[in-house]
């Protein structure tokens, strides 16, 4: 944990992180509820801290595509948006995952369908966890719940980006982009030359030396047999990172007899249901998972073997619940409780939800 | 030690600033804090608010129902948020353009005179420390030390010649904050 502490946004931590990450560019174009993040960056100057370009593109279909040229020179290269600007970015998702680009996505979710509200929304979790675009790949997709951790899981997500070679998602919503929270700063990470980018990525499109063969990335391959070898290798490579990187935090589940399972900002209100809920006798436990993909699914399969009932939250018609009904015991009932277009759910809500459900059903 | 405390008022009456000033002041202090604002529709012209908590503990929801403290500072929020402060908690407002005066009988309620304050004493950009003020008499949650310090931290450096003004605002407020009902 850094030693320097600031009061800060959500979108404001996130934008500092990625300078003190060292990443070499930031493309993207202003939507609520995460324009602080352009607007902190180039107030910052990065170009004058770390020679890290902000740009802002002329929209969110040029921001992903400009991602997909910086990665390829192995450049440590970002964009965030909110979900209408998400949606738009899908294709170059879709190519930056079948070319195996690392990069960094940050969508600051708000209640939909269509341009919807900018009020909170967590109605994008198919979106990013289930494809969004077309072909078989998956994201790494990372949902912080403070502040803290909006700045923490830059560098991890990058670390991860690049360990992969796949786009990672930071998936947030409005409300933890626009509060503000204390953070702990960390040190500033030198970006890399030119020289360790050759020799860290070997991949990288950087310019043919003599010393080996012309460096292509592309996701196409008009030849079916090598391009299921492509796809066969990708799949292996998830099921890796399934295996690896699943991140979880558990509140309260030892004697707990209801499990609430809930994200980001649905988790911060359902940690005070907690507390509610507890002070009625009421034992609730949280279960946040960290990674929405890879999916925390033996957990869920565990605490539901002890459990008597789990709850999702979420700020949505219900979608995350599939997941966790798709790995939970068959024996105890798995339910949802959601808000949707930019409400949120209330902590004394989701108490009286758990009564409905569990105590007097 | 948890307060939760909603400020709400007009856009451009410092409700926002005072918020994170408080969050600030609570940072210095050691204690766990949160800020969150409306950041809708109506941000762009109209009622603002914003929720801060101070904790001694890790803070659970930034978002809340109860609350408290109020702080009302103009009459839509008054309709809107008194009857969101929790039994026994605190009501604290600037009569100033309130037509519906509170009342609940079981919070206790204390008027500052902020606006006819900040007006007599020629600075009215100071409405909102005056407030401040009135409600670190009431609960004397943050010493001054620290609030100033937060003030430091919070306000760009060009304009730290003005943190005396501040401070005499801040004290001002506590002297004049008056109670109307209290349980």
């Amino acid at each position: 944990m850094g030693k320097e502490l600031r009061l800060m946004k959500g979108n404001e931590a996130f934008a500092e992180a990625v300078i003190r990450a060292g990443a070499d560019g930031y493309f993207g174009y202003p939507i609520t509820p995460q324009s602080e993040v352009m607007e902190y960056l180039m107030a910052e100057k990065p170009h004058e801290r770390t020679g890290m370009v902000v740009l802002q593109a002329e929209s969110e279909v040029a921001s992903i595509n400009m991602l997909y040229g910086g990665a390829a020179c192995g450049k440590k290269v970002l964009t965030s948006s909110s979900s209408p600007g998400i949606s738009l970015m899908q294709e170059g998702i879709s190519y930056l995952a079948g070319s195996e680009l690392p990069c960094l996505i940050m969508d600051a979710m708000r209640g939909g369908p269509g341009l919807g509200t900018i009020q909170p929304g967590q109605a994008d979790y198919f979106q990013l966890t289930k494809g969004g675009g077309h072909g078989d790949y998956n994201l790494i997709v990372i949902a912080p719940s403070s502040v803290q951790e909006m700045y923490d899981y830059v560098e991890i997500s990058f670390d991860l980006a690049f360990k992969y070679r796949n786009p990672v998602v930071v998936l947030t919503d409005g409300a933890i982009g626009q509060m503000m929270e204390k953070v702990y700063i960390g040190d500033q990470k030198p970006r890399l030359t030119e020289e360790e980018i050759r020799e860290k990525y070997p991949w990288a499109t950087l310019g043919k030396t003599p010393d080996r063969e012309r460096n292509i990335i592309t996701s196409l391959d008009l030849d079916p047999y090598r391009q299921e070898r492509h796809n066969l290798h990708l799949q292996k490579k998830f099921k890796e990172i399934e295996e690896n990187e699943v991140r979880y935090e558990e509140l309260n589940c030892e004697d707990a007899d209801f499990i609430i399972v809930a994200y980001g900002t649905s988790a911060r209100i359902s940690q005070k249901a907690m507390d509610i809920g507890r002070e009625k006798g009421l034992k609730i436990g949280i279960f946040r998972p960290i990674t929405l993909w890879p999916f925390p699914k033996k957990e869920i399969r565990a605490l539901s073997e002890k459990v008597k009932g789990i709850l999702t939250v979420e700020m949505s018609a219900g979608q995350m619940v599939e997941d966790v009904r798709l790995h939970a015991s068959e024996k105890i009932p798995v339910e949802h409780y959601g808000r949707m277009g930019g409400v949120i759910p209330t902590p004394n809500e989701i108490v009286e939800v758990i009564e409905n459900l569990f105590v007097k059903g | 030690m948890t307060e939760e405390i909603i400020i709400a008022g007009f856009g451009g009456q410092g409700v926002l600033s005072m918020g994170k000033i408080l969050a600030y002041s609570g940072i210095m202090q050691d204690q766990e804090v949160s800020w969150m604002p409306s950041y809708g529709p109506e941000m762009r012209g109209g009622t603002a608010n914003v929720t801060v908590i101070l904790s001694d503990d890790r803070i659970s929801s930034p978002i809340l129902t109860h609350f408290d403290t109020a702080i009302i500072l103009n009459q839509q929020s008054m309709d809107k948020f008194e009857k969101s402060v929790k039994p026994g908690g605190l009501l604290i407002y600037d009569p100033n353009g309130i037509t519906r005066h509170p009342e609940r009988k079981d919070i206790n309620i204390y008027k500052v005179e902020a606006s006819k304050e900040a007006a007599a004493m020629g600075f009215r950009k100071i409405f909102n420390m005056i407030v401040l003020g009135g409600y670190l008499k009431v609960k004397p949650l943050v010493k001054m030390e620290n609030v100033i310090k937060g003030l430091k931290k919070s306000l760009p450096e060009r304009y730290h010649h003005l943190i005396p003004d501040n401070e005499k605002a801040i004290t001002r407020g506590m002297e004049i904050v008056e109670a109307v009902h209290t349980v």
